[in-house]
This record gives C-alpha cells, sequence and structure tokens, in this order.
C-alpha cells in the first residue's frame, strides 16, 4: 500500500527533475556576443587542428622536435597552468584549517576555478600524448612505473581533481536542491581538504622535480637540486595572484550573481592575498639568490642569459613584490592587481624558461609554438571560461547558498524544489 | 618422517648459517649471475664505412640511409629512422669516425622518467621499450642525457624509436647487427666487465696511441656502450660535462620525501584546523 502510495511521486520527482536539468542547459543571456562569438570560432578552428592531429600525428600540427618533446601545451597549459591553479589549496588552507573566515567567501569560486584548471590541464596532456589510449596505464595497467616523477603527478591530479569536486560538490548538490546528500558532502570538506593540500605539495613541488634530470639541458641559472621546492613557494603567490585577477574580472563580468558579502569583504580580500603574496616572494626571492651564490653562478649573470634571468626574477618577482608590499602600506587596490598581473606575467616566465626557454638551451633548432599549437592553447583557456561561466550562472557559487544550505542545524526541508521559484532567484548575468 | 624432516631442516639451517658467514660461498650462492653486456667501440680502428648504419637499417626495417652524405661534413644525429649514425672529425692524430647511438645506460634516465615501466633495463643490459605500455608521453626523451630516444610524430600510432642493442637477435644467442658486421673490428660485443678489461689492455699495450679515458665507465654512472679514442672525447662529439653520477639519483631525495608528506602533513593539518578551530568567531569579531 504504501509504495504504491509513494511511486507516483518519485516518478513525478524524476521528471521534474529532468525537466530542470534540460531547463538549466538552456544557455542563459544573449546568444552573440563578441566573446562569444570569439569563443565559438576558437572552438570550431581547435576542433579542425585536433582532428588532424589525431588523424595525422603530432608533427602535423605541432612544431615539436627531438630537441623539444615538449612543447607549449606541456609548458603553458599544464606546467604553468597548475601552477595557477594553486590557489585552490592556499586558499583553503587559511579557510579550513587556520579557520580565516575572511576568505571564506571566496574559497568556493577559487576550488571551483582550480578544479576546472585541473580538468582541462589535464585534458591538455591528453592532445600531447602519443598513445592516449593508453593512458590508463599508469593508473590501472600491468604499468607501474614507481620511480618516475610523472607517474606521481599523473596519480596527483587524478586524486586532487577528486578531492577539489568533493570540496565543490555542496555546491552543485545545493543546485539540485539535493539536501541530504548536500550534508554528506559537507561532512567530506574537511578530509577533502587536507588531503587536497597534501597532494597539491607533493605534485606542485613534483612539476619541477620533472625537470631534475634534465640537468644536462637546462641552463645553469634556471637549473638546481631546488626547483621542486622553488615551484612550490612560487606556487603559492602564483595562485593568489590568480585569485586577484579572476576577482577583478568576475566582479565586473558576474556582477548581479555576486553575493552582498563577497563586495563587502572584497577589499580586505585583496589587501590580504597581497600581503601573503609579498611575503611568500620574498621568501622566494631569498632562495633563488642562495640558489645562485651556492651555484656559483653569479658570474653568468652578465651573459644574456644572465639579463634575461634577471627580467624574470627582477622585473617579475622583486618588483611585483614590491608594488604588492606599497599596496598594502597605501591601501591602493590597482596597486593590488597591477602586481597580481605582474606576478602571473613573471609565474609564465619562470615556468617557459625552465621548461622551453632556457631548456637545451645550446641547441641549434630553437622551437617556437607553430600558430596551430597556439590557437589550441588558447582554445582551452576558452573552454575552462566557457564552463566556468555556465556553472557560476547556474549554481551558488559567487551567490549565497539556498537558505537550507546555509544552516546546517536547521530541520531538513521536505517539500519538492520549485524551480521556477529557484531559478528566480538565480539571476542570470551577462557576460 | 618426522626425523627425516627435522635433519633435513637443521642441515638446511647449518649451511645457510655456514654460507652466511663465509662471504666466498655467499659469493658464489648469489642467484643471478647475469651481467650487463655491452658494445665497446674502438674509434681509432673505426673506418667509418657506414656498415653498421646500413645493417641496423636492414634488421630493424628502417629507411636506408644517406651514403652519399660527406660523414665530415654533415653532421647528424640518430632520429626515428635512424638508429646508428657515423660522423667523423679531423682532429690533430688524424681524421677519427665515431658510431653513435643508444648508450644503454646502467641507470637510465629515460627508465627511470618513463611512468608506464615502457622503457625497461633488461638484466642483460640493453635498454628496451615495450610498444603496449607506452603512452606517449616523451618524458625520456626529456630526461635523457644523450638525446637518443626519438618520437614518431608523424603518425597517429606513434612508436620510441631508438637503439634496443637488437634485443631479437640477442635472445637467439647472436651478436648485435652492428658487432657482428663490421668489418674493421672496431666494436666488441661482451660483458660488461670484460670489455673495460679488453679497454684497459688495449691503452695499456699502446699508450701512445689512447687518449687515457674509457667513456662510459662512469660517464652518468656507467653505459652499456664503452668508446676508446686517440683524442679527448670532447673533440670527436662528445659531451664530457655531463658528471658520473646517475641522473636518476637526482629524483631520488624527491621521490623519498613524498611517502613522509604524504603521511605527515595530513597529521600536521588536522592538528592545526582542530587547534584553531574557535579562531573563526574572534577573527570575525575583530573585522
Amino acid at each position: 500500500m504504501e509504495r504504491t502510495a509513494t511511486a507516483p511521486d518519485v516518478r513525478g520527482e524524476f521528471k521534474r527533475f529532468i525537466r530542470f536539468l534540460l531547463s538549466e542547459m538552456k544557455p542563459k543571456g544573449k546568444l552573440i556576443t563578441p566573446f562569444n562569438v570569439f569563443a565559438a570560432i576558437t572552438l570550431v578552428t581547435a576542433a579542425v587542428i585536433l582532428t588532424i592531429r589525431f588523424w595525422k600525428g603530432l608533427g602535423a600540427v605541432t612544431n615539436f622536435s627531438p630537441d623539444y618533446p615538449w612543447g607549449i601545451w606541456v609548458a603553458f597549459n599544464v606546467i604553468t597552468g597548475v601552477a595557477f591553479a594553486g590557489g585552490a589549496y592556499v586558499l583553503t588552507f587559511m579557510v579550513y584549517i587556520l579557520h580565516l573566515r575572511k576568505y571564506k567567501p571566496i574559497v568556493r569560486v577559487t576550488v571551483l576555478n582550480g578544479f576546472l584548471a585541473y580538468v582541462f590541464y589535464a585534458g591538455a596532456l591528453v592532445l600531447d600524448l602519443g598513445k592516449p589510449w593508453h593512458i590508463i596505464n599508469p593508473i590501472i595497467g600491468h604499468a607501474f612505473g614507481l620511480s618516475s616523477v610523472l607517474f606521481l603527478v599523473a596519480w596527483h591530479f587524478l586524486l586532487y581533481m577528486a578531492a577539489e569536486f568533493i570540496e565543490f560538490s555542496p555546491a552543485v548538490a545545493e543546485w539540485l536542491g539535493w539536501k541530504r546528500v548536500h550534508k554528506v558532502l559537507e561532512s567530506m570538506t574537511l578530509a577533502a581538504v587536507i588531503f587536497g593540500i597534501t597532494l597539491s605539495t607533493l605534485h606542485q613541488s613534483g612539476l619541477g622535480a620533472l625537470f631534475l634530470m634534465a640537468k644536462p639541458k637546462i641552463h645553469p641559472l634556471w637549473y638546481s637540486e631546488f626547483i621542486p621546492i622553488l615551484f612550490l613557494v612560487s606556487s603559492i603567490f602564483a595562485g593568489l595572484s590568480m585569485i586577484i585577477l579572476e576577482r577583478t574580472i568576475s566582479n565586473r563580468v558576474f556582477r548581479k550573481r555576486t553575493s552582498a558579502e563577497i563586495f563587502l569583504t572584497n577589499d580586505a580580500i585583496h589587501f590580504g592575498l597581497a600581503k601573503i603574496c609579498a611575503v611568500t616572494m620574498f621568501v622566494y626571492l631569498f632562495m633563488k639568490v642562495i640558489v645562485l651564490v651556492h651555484g656559483q653562478h653569479l658570474s653568468l649573470l652578465t651573459t644574456s642569459w644572465g639579463i634575461w634571468y634577471l627580467v624574470e626574477v627582477v622585473g617579475f618577482v622583486l618588483i611585483p613584490g614590491l608594488l604588492f608590499t606599497q599596496s598594502v602600506r597605501t591601501q591602493n587596490i590597482n596597486l593590488v592587481r597591477i602586481g597580481a598581473m605582474m606576478t602571473i606575467i613573471g609565474i609564465i616566465l619562470n615556468r617557459l624558461n625552465t621548461s622551453l626557454i632556457a631548456f637545451n638551451w645550446n641547441s641549434t633548432h630553437r622551437y617556437f609554438p607553430s600558430w596551430m599549437e597556439l590557437e589550441v592553447a588558447i582554445a582551452i583557456l576558452v573552454v575552462q571560461v566557457l564552463v566556468f561561466r555556465w556553472i557560476v550562472n547556474r549554481m551558488p557559487i559567487l551567490s549565497e547558498p539556498p537558505r537550507w544550505a546555509q544552516e546546517p542545524e536547521e530541520a531538513i526541508d521536505n517539500r519538492p524544489i520549485k524551480i521556477e521559484e529557484e531559478q528566480e532567484k538565480w539571476k542570470v548575468s551577462i557576460m | 618422517m618426522d626425523r627425516r624432516d627435522f635433519l633435513k631442516t637443521v642441515g638446511v639451517a647449518s649451511t645457510t648459517l655456514l654460507t652466511k658467514n663465509t662471504p666466498l660461498q655467499a659469493k658464489e650462492s648469489k642467484k643471478d649471475p647475469k651481467e650487463f653486456m655491452g658494445i665497446l667501440v674502438d674509434t681509432t680502428r673505426c673506418i667509418g664505412c657506414q656498415t653498421c648504419e646500413e645493417v641496423c637499417a636492414e634488421v630493424n626495417g628502417l629507411p636506408e640511409p644517406d651514403f652519399e652524405r660527406d660523414i665530415f661534413k654533415d653532421h647528424i644525429w640518430t632520429s626515428e629512422k635512424q638508429f646508428t649514425v657515423v660522423n667523423g672529425f679531423e682532429t690533430e692524430k688524424g681524421d677519427i669516425t665515431v658510431k653513435r647511438q643508444c648508450m644503454h645506460c646502467n641507470q637510465p634516465a629515460c627508465v627511470s622518467a618513463c611512468p608506464t615501466n615502457a622503457m625497461e633495463k633488461t638484466p642483460e643490459g640493453p635498454v628496451i621499450w615495450h610498444e603496449d605500455r607506452c603512452m606517449g608521453c616523451r618524458a625520456c626523451m626529456v630526461s635523457c642525457p644523450f638525446g637518443i630516444p626519438q618520437f614518431e610524430d608523424n603518425k597517429a600510432n606513434p612508436n620510441i624509436m631508438k637503439c634496443f642493442m637488437c634485443w631479437d637477435r640477442l635472445q637467439e644467442g647472436e651478436q648485435p647487427a652492428c658487432v657482428e658486421n663490421c668489418p674493421a673490428e672496431a666494436l666488441t660485443y661482451g660483458k660488461r666487465r670484460d670489455l673495460l678489461e679488453i679497454a684497459r689492455q688495449r691503452i695499456y699495450e699502446n699508450p701512445d696511441d689512447y687518449y687515457h679515458h674509457i667513456y662510459g665507465e662512469h660517464e652518468v654512472g656507467g653505459t652499456g656502450y664503452l668508446y676508446l679514442s686517440a683524442v679527448p672525447f670532447e673533440e670527436i662529439g662528445f659531451r664530457t660535462d655531463l658528471g658520473n653520477e646517475a641522473l636518476p639519483k637526482k629524483t631520488t631525495g624527491f621521490l623519498y620525501s613524498v611517502p613522509f608528506v604524504l603521511t605527515m602533513w595530513p597529521a600536521l593539518l588536522l592538528g592545526i584546523s582542530k587547534a584553531t578551530e574557535g579562531n573563526e568567531e574572534t577573527t570575525k569579531s575583530e573585522e
């Protein structure tokens, strides 16, 4: 009797859920915007290029050579991108481990950004693999390269993606109105955060460790046995600078979906992040100087490579570090943004220098990415931005979570979700 | 039965004790008698005929090398279509020709870098590659100090190509094709230990003909290919700045730290999290 009474209800719920999902799939806001047109063209071109790549081989679209087996997809999308995704582990550390309440409003958007970064940068890795159909080998196969740094990094990418998804999943549950699931997922956050920080420590440094064996190939100014530690420390201010940039853009683009709390705490968060950036950058610089002196490479500074090194270290680490310090002192938020932009350029320079520019520096064949490689590299970023926008426009990332999710102690509300009502609340933003 | 079993056990126990106490016996009872095999290249004997290039291409099903090439002017490196190359150098001791290919390191960087164990250092010595494991990440190419592994980037299903020391031929008890066909006897195949003896003997017997160094004896922890030369090795295209430390050692420090971080970080983080739990309210009220 009970069964027959509840069964139609469940079916109705399910139908409503499917209808909700389908309605959410539709684009929100204007379809033809300059960005959307640009995105469409980029993606179609990338699709054509990738078809050629999988049909004719990597050489058909890339400028890879024996001296430069890794091109811009690995050097920029994976190695540089992961440094920028470091914001997620730093911020979750501050919010969930140190309990710094101040940063809580932006933790969700940062974790989402980090998660998407990993998904698409791991995606870039798949495009780069010669035999991507063997990608499961290091995960389930008979082939565990236990002495390989890349094996470790691959596993950590995978596990970290899972950890970040768990950290972010309460937002999905709130979107779908799954209250019980939400409770379970929320209770897993701390464990996921701890696991995530541990994994990040290892794979951020692991990306540096990939180059440890390439000592004979990397210019001595960029090679040291401390690359892993330098990569880890620089990922802190790289990630935080990326948060500052993301905040600056999102506050404008997603103005209507951003909660009052985020706007109110915006300046305090900016100056807080600037302070942390400044301190970690000076620690990083100190380590750089020690590595330079200890390696007895001071005399190399007068060579043309030395000048290029100084451009990176002085121009895009020391100066933005000073800008951050000054911005905190004068409470100048624009200076924070300039500092963040310069830091981001500095990180791109550092990662590209290590993996491409100063890699096989005495080779006669220099590498420069083909336009097709660059196009795909940009397309990967575009996809990430599109997915980010889709999620932010639908889930409570920047906006307030639904009331039922705010007070977990409150008795679970069993009323069916009213889709129209919910949709009203999550207003559309235009981009 | 019981008594016999007992005696057997005693017998086994006492022999193990004995062998443990006597180093000589322990050495003999070592299970794996295999030693790394290698190839000695005596560049003072090489005549630059490129026969090795020819037979290598034949055996491995590669396109025929370019014999029109002036080996003294057009220096080439191994590629996905050519596993071994001969280059010539004009030195004060006359023209010297050198065959180059994979060095088959004792502790290869490519094997250590490979996340799927596709690159394998066989107990017999050759460094081989397994097509079914490789995912084409090219970490081997990034790590190899000699720039040997090559990638077929013009194929939809690309392979990593390099000299495998004729692994298939070795399995059948034959010698590597280049060694067998060298008309000048510049190449010698054998146990690495024996090759070192031969190389030293040649240097001792003709001290004026040789530069007193065996390239590959210590370089990057020792290599399967060993080279003799009349002139310092940097003059005939070798890198002499690679050091004697095996490259995989450079990552061991990092890899050893992994279990420590994996076990200590979570405990520490959980501790800090619990210790600062009450802070949330105070920091909030401060603002």
